[in-house]
């Protein structure tokens, strides 16, 4: 790089056009997938269905896809909220624990101490509530990370689970109201259950409110930069408390689906679901970073691992290769996602 | 390429009232004066750049007028009207629009919504009121019309993501944003710091457009050569307080350097005081 060196006799100007018009392929479907953030866990879902139908004998039959579905529910109502918490850069650990308890609360009320079914269920989601409203509370007031807060509140809702039930599992009537959502509907050979319903109908409100209300720019807004949100005149801390509180309300209606679930409640139930919501979230295209997702995709990232995991029983692969294959789909979509926000104009 | 336009200026009217007028700002540190009894009056359709060395009180002159600090003396006035700002949101509904150092835009969200962040509107009707919707159309729209209206070209797309954007057109939409919502006063800290020449003369253009639009704009900037180039006058910084109000036809580049570190002092008859 000498002064002497001959300038091009191409003005900078007209390079810079040459540039910008020249996309490789890769920067092209970097492009989509960023317009996108759901594209690529669609992708992934549909070609594992059809993967698994070609490989997994049954795996297409009705029976199979509606069992899928079924168990899909708890954990997807689990990663709305979660997905909401998540774009705003946070992670919430606690939250499979916050709806046992919640749930544990809606049952023993119910059968123990015989409160009607409704009112019940409606203390159990006031409870799934504060959960969510002490976590926040936490995050926003005492400004302690998220990650360390939920650790927390993880151990305090699995002990007080634990010494509430006194570590027993308890039963419903199968008639109970609260049991409701384990029933199934039919169409057909397909079968659904009322849970699945109330999962579909909290996407829909979630989504709805993320994508056309100013509350749902905020929300994005200040996971993707706090402070410029800050400047702009949000009040980032009232958008984060909002965040967790909407994810009590998650926790209040999966607590619901999972009575359904167990038949009562299982003080012993939540453990996986912590994580299963985190890896629903990762895989449906969600950035741990914030800002940027759907929480559609989260319902996308709930089912593949769902296909992945009965796809991989009903060819009779080792059940621990449905772990190993998770794993993978993680680290996948995280990397995925590095890749995408990487993207240039 | 940009001259014509600065000549063909009739320049601020300084009959009118001013926009923005400040009278004894005092803050204190601790023990530590940040402002010593400052006065700064702003016309509207006029460029008062603020320059100073690294301590002088820029910037807590400029967060005393935009509602980021309190002042412990002084007083303050909005076209006539004395006025005490306890926040920024309170500056902003006043009419005086900050754009800060840091690019203050969500660079996830698209142009249109980084203009109206905080001031989203709603739909018409049961949509807006009971569902709480967005109407995103009109907001693009007013959008791409006020772009447009600055003549800003660089900015094709309303619909694009922030981060797709060169550091000059962020600091465009940023800067854009204060002209959007009939504000009176323009405060830009530092907006050209981590631009290249090209982007610096883009928003130094966009700077002019505010001017004309009839705006009062207060430049902060360390860089000379786009303070002469920009301001109507010079409201220069030195210790906490104001060391002289010189004009870029008045005094030079080395004068205006020679203020702003004591070497050189102005006798008020010979200020561009208004």
């Amino acid at each position: 790089m000498s002064d002497n060196e001959p300038q091009t006799a191409e003005a900078p100007a007209s390079a810079e056009d040459l540039l910008s018009t020249r996309h490789t392929p890769a920067q092209r479907i970097q492009h989509i997938l960023h317009g996108n953030p759901a594209l690529s866990p669609l992708i992934v879902l549909v070609v594992a269905v059809i993967v698994f139908g070609i490989f997994a004998d049954n795996f297409l039959r009705p029976q199979a896809l509606s069992l899928l579905v079924q168990q899909v529910a708890v954990v997807g109502a689990l990663a709305v909220g979660q997905t909401v918490i998540i774009l705003t850069a946070g992670i919430d650990l606690s939250i499979g624990m916050a709806m046992v308890l919640s749930s544990l609360v809606m049952v023993k009320l119910n059968s123990d101490h015989g409160v009607p079914g409704l009112i019940a269920l409606l203390i159990g989601v006031v409870v799934g509530l504060l959960t969510g409203l002490l976590n926040g509370a936490l995050v926003t007031r005492l400004n302690l990370p998220p990650f360390i807060v939920t650790l927390g509140t993880f151990s305090i809702f699995t002990a007080v689970s634990l010494l509430y039930a006194n570590g027993q599992t308890i039963a419903l009537d199968p008639d109970a109201l609260l049991v409701w959502t384990g029933k199934t509907i039919s169409i057909g050979s397909v079968s659904i259950t009322w849970g699945v319903i109330l999962m579909l109908l909290l996407y829909l409100v979630v989504g709805f409110a993320l994508r056309n209300t100013a509350w749902g720019r905020h929300l994005y807004a200040t996971g993707d930069d706090r402070e410029a949100s800050q400047l702009a005149g949000i009040s980032t801390d009232r958008v984060l408390l909002s965040a967790y509180v909407v994810a009590g309300a998650a926790v209040g209606v999966a607590a619901w689906i999972v009575c359904g679930r167990v038949g009562g409640a299982d003080p012993n139930a939540g453990l996986n679901y912590n994580l299963q919501s985190i890896t629903a979230v990762v895989i449906g295209g969600t950035s741990l970073f914030g800002g940027r997702g759907l929480v559609i995709g989260s319902l996308i990232g709930a089912l593949i691992v769902q296909v992945f995991n009965s796809g991989l029983a009903l060819a009779g692969v080792d059940p621990n290769y449905q772990v190993l294959a998770t794993g993978i789909l993680v680290i996948l979509a995280v990397s995925v996602d590095q890749w995408i926000r990487r993207v240039k104009a | 390429m940009t001259e014509t336009a600065t000549s063909e200026r009739t320049g601020p009217d300084y009959e009118q009232q001013p926009i923005l007028e400040a009278e004894g700002m005092v803050k204190l540190f601790g023990r530590v004066v940040g402002l010593r009894g400052v006065d700064l009056r702003l016309f509207p359709g006029e460029v008062l750049a603020v320059i100073g060395d690294n301590g002088a009180g820029k910037s807590t002159l400029i967060k005393c007028l935009s509602g980021a600090m309190i002042p412990d003396r002084g007083t303050l006035k909005v076209a006539g009207q004395q006025v005490a700002f306890k926040s920024t949101a309170e500056a902003r509904v006043a009419g005086i629009e900050t754009v800060y150092q840091t690019l203050a835009v969500a660079p996830a969200l698209d142009i249109a919504s980084n203009l109206y962040l905080a001031r989203e509107i709603r739909r018409p009707g049961f949509a807006g009121s009971v569902l709480r919707m967005l109407d995103t159309k009109a907001m693009r729209d007013h959008a791409s019309e006020h772009i447009k209206s600055l003549g800003i070209s660089t900015l094709q797309n309303i619909n694009q993501s922030v981060e797709t954007l060169s550091g000059g057109q962020r600091q465009i939409v940023a800067v854009a944003r204060t002209g959007a919502f009939g504000s009176k006063v323009a405060i830009l800290d530092e907006p050209t710091a981590a631009l290249g020449v090209r982007e610096t003369a883009q928003v130094l253009r966009l700077v002019r457009d505010l001017r004309e639009q009839g705006l009062g704009v207060i430049l902060i900037s360390h860089n000379m050569p786009n303070v002469f180039e920009t301001a109507d006058r010079i409201h220069v910084q030195r210790l906490g307080g104001r060391a002289a109000v010189i004009s870029p036809q008045s005094h030079s580049m080395q004068d205006a350097v020679a203020i702003m570190t004591g070497a050189m002092t102005v006798p008020e008859n010979e200020q561009s005081l208004r």
